[in-house]
């Protein structure tokens, strides 16, 4: 029994390894958004797309949907950008955000590469970004239908990413049935 | 004379690398603006308080952080904002609850749990 308490030190160098080999692969860029299970917040915003029009929350509400924040100088938002397109016409309902942007070069930006969102507002200031908790585009969030927060990824969205984003999709749908 | 040219160069590296124009109402303004900034985190540069960052992002909440002080928030409310928006990563010390009881508690346990073996050890000996 005494001897047992000699490897007490061995035993305590194994769990503690074990927690650090762990940390290694934890990647610590990937925050839990605050916003998590909270209704997206309040905005009163121009549309992109035509500047005559003021949208708000309650223009993102009614569809369990992806809420993208990009930007036309934002690299990875562009390499996502196709994906989206894909998305959108298998009929995901997306709404996008243009984060701290010029508004030509967002229109531009969708004339050439297709526009995905069903609506598009133009945050040039990063006023609705920073209410979101946003630190870099591109980011990508699952509402449901009443404009809760289900999900948050940072960074770009491709096949294995929507692969998390479609299952949070199914949940809320199973939720509501 | 070299060694006052050491000391110089220990003490003039912390500055704040990060360099904005504010215009403070008063000193205490500039003062709790400094201490702020340098209290909370930078989310995007990890290891970086918002007042060394150079990244857009820590530039806007320092020019967060500022308009608030001059609307004359209080501390507790603007780290509050932040931590809504951030969560409690953005916060160098966070705060004491359930989650953060062992990260804050967790030394003083092992200082006890050590206590413990060396009066057992010493009690074990004077037995003998």
């Amino acid at each position: 029994m005494r001897k047992l308490f000699l490897f007490a030190p061995l035993a305590l160098f194994i769990g503690l390894g074990f927690f650090l080999w762990k940390g290694l692969y934890l990647d610590p860029r990937e925050l839990p958004s605050a916003l998590l299970n909270k209704p997206l917040p309040e905005f009163e915003l121009t549309s992109v797309t035509d500047p005559s029009r003021k949208l708000t929350v309650a223009d993102f509400k009614g569809d369990i949907a992806l809420v993208n924040v990009w930007a036309t100088w934002c690299p990875t938002c562009k390499e996502e950008h196709a994906f989206l397109n894909q998305l959108a016409s298998q009929g995901v309902t997306i709404y996008g955000i243009n984060y701290k942007d010029d508004l030509t070069k967002a229109n531009d930006w969708l004339r050439r590469y297709l526009d995905p969102y069903k609506e598009v507002v133009f945050d040039p200031q990063g006023r609705l970004g920073l209410d979101l908790g946003v630190y870099g585009a591109p980011e990508t969030y699952v509402i449901d239908q009443k404009g809760v927060i289900r999900y948050r990824h940072v960074g770009a969205v491709d096949a294995s990413v929507w692969q998390d984003l479609s299952s949070v999709i199914e949940t809320i749908k199973g939720e509501a049935s | 004379m070299i060694r006052a040219l050491f000391l110089l160069v220990l003490f003039s590296t912390s500055s704040f690398a990060a360099i904005d124009a504010h215009n403070f109402k008063s000193v205490e303004d500039e003062k709790r603006f400094h201490a702020l900034a340098a209290e909370l985190r930078c989310p995007k540069c990890q290891n970086q308080n918002i007042a060394d960052s150079d990244s857009p992002i820590a530039k806007d909440l320092r020019t967060e952080v500022f308009r608030m002080i001059d609307e004359g928030a209080e501390d507790e409310s603007i780290i509050d904002f932040m931590v809504t928006r951030y969560g409690d990563f953005v916060l160098y010390r966070p705060k004491m609850n359930s989650q953060t009881w062992l990260l804050w508690n967790g030394p003083f346990l092992v200082l006890g749990f050590g206590v413990l073996v060396i009066l057992a050890v010493v009690w074990q000996r004077r037995s003998r």
